[in-house]
């Protein structure tokens, strides 16, 4: 029943999403200007600072993402469907997880483009761990999505809502952050450092393994009227 | 707390008050550090508190989110304040010190950077609760909780970015009298 619920809500996303594709052309859009805005803070004479193209990377997915996770709840709100999605006898956590799924699979379908623009853009040989890389990215996103799935949510019906996500979504995920950067920057020296991105792969995995649970936990009292 | 054991706790507040510059003054001069060591006196006990303070805030927030007691929403609110005040008293004095001893105002340093995370999280929480409108205790409940949640992982991951702080081994290695300054 669970997975069910779960299944038709991503399934729902992504089919409004593949008919306007609305959240994925914004999305992708801000991410390439948020690239080009860091570029010219962070290259100096043609050339890029030491480990910039990962930092560039993160910065550009954590602005872009905020952009989708404010989309994904907003729509619900805009068509006033999501009284009928919260009235639905369903398990409330099962709509969470399908929401997550939703938005997960968005800002990673933005990724395919960025990161080899990035990759190509910067010069950066993140590229050569390819398996170790989509890890950081698919386990890092997930950390990042899932408490800004639930603070979107949470914030629908919040006054002041397109300001407070990003107030309250970058200070809890300064972690993933900080474990997608170096992980990152770590697979881009000369010869990749896997035990260090090794560790932050493990970090991101516990992130979350500890916040998707905690979300999964706090959805139920949250969405209640 | 029980309004008999009230006037106690303010009493001994007072005292405490009273008499700590007294020992602070009585305590004496680190070699190398001098006066400015004198700070640890007030910021190493407000580190403490602030991180009591959030973890407080986090457990009553879990309360409030599951039990629904307005009693734990007031607890959590309060320490989250609380939080707030002492990571200020914090993120002051530790530059005050850090320029005397470290020559710099500011260093990228774990334990700088994890209290000031955990300070921000706590700013966001009472941002919820003042710009949040109807239906913000709640949220800014999930705000404590995860931002609670959150320290082990700030601690671990700004431990391994970088670390340059003085250990938790200079406060043993402090002469006897400094360690805890009391009457000579």
């Amino acid at each position: 029943m669970f997975a069910r619920t779960a299944w038709l809500i991503f399934r729902k996303d992504l089919t409004v999403e593949v008919r306007s594709r609305e959240t994925i052309a914004t999305t992708l859009f801000f991410a390439v200007s948020a690239v080009l805005v860091f570029a010219f803070a962070l290259v100096k004479e043609g050339r890029v600072v030491a480990d910039a193209a990962a930092g560039i990377l993160w910065i550009a997915i954590a602005f872009s993402g905020t952009l989708a996770l404010g989309r994904t709840f907003e729509r619900e709100r805009y068509t006033d469907t999501l009284r009928a999605l919260m009235l639905a006898p369903s398990d409330r956590p099962a709509i969470y997880a399908g929401k997550l799924a939703a938005v997960l699979a968005m800002i990673l379908a933005a990724e395919v483009v960025l990161v080899p623009l990035v990759a190509f853009l910067f010069d950066a040989a993140f590229l050569k761990r390819p398996a170790m890389l989509a890890g950081l990215l698919v386990l890092g996103t997930l950390g990042f999505a899932s408490v800004g799935t639930l603070f979107a949510a949470m914030l629908v019906r919040a006054r002041s809502r397109d300001v407070l996500l990003p107030v309250l979504l970058y200070p809890i995920t300064i972690p993933v952050m900080i474990a997608g950067v170096r992980g990152t920057a770590a697979l881009a020296q000369p010869v990749p450092d896997q035990p260090m991105a090794l560790f932050w792969l493990m970090l991101l995995a516990a992130f979350d393994a500890v916040f998707v649970t905690l979300s999964l936990w706090t959805f139920e009292p949250l969405m209640v009227d | 707390m029980s309004p008999r054991t009230f006037p106690l706790v303010v009493v001994a507040a007072i005292a405490g008050f009273m008499a700590a510059p007294f020992l602070i003054a009585a305590a004496p001069y680190e070699s190398t550090m001098g006066l400015v060591q004198k700070i640890f006196y007030f910021h190493a006990p407000s580190g403490m508190m602030m991180f009591l303070a959030a973890f407080l805030s986090g457990g009553a927030s879990a309360v409030y989110l599951f039990k629904g007691r307005p009693a734990a929403d007031r607890l959590g609110l309060a320490a989250a304040e609380l939080t707030v005040l002492f990571g200020l008293i914090v993120l002051v004095t530790g530059p005050l010190w850090a320029r005397k001893a470290w020559g710099v105002w500011w260093q990228w340093d774990f334990r700088l950077t994890s209290s000031l995370l955990v300070w921000m999280v706590f700013v966001a929480y009472l941002l919820v609760r003042k710009y949040g409108g109807p239906g913000s205790d709640k949220l800014a409940a999930v705000v404590a909780l995860f931002g609670a949640a959150n320290v082990p992982f700030v601690y671990v991951s700004v431990n391994v970015w970088r670390t340059l702080h003085p250990k938790t081994t200079v406060v043993p290695s402090l002469g006897p009298g400094m360690r805890e300054p009391g009457p000579p």
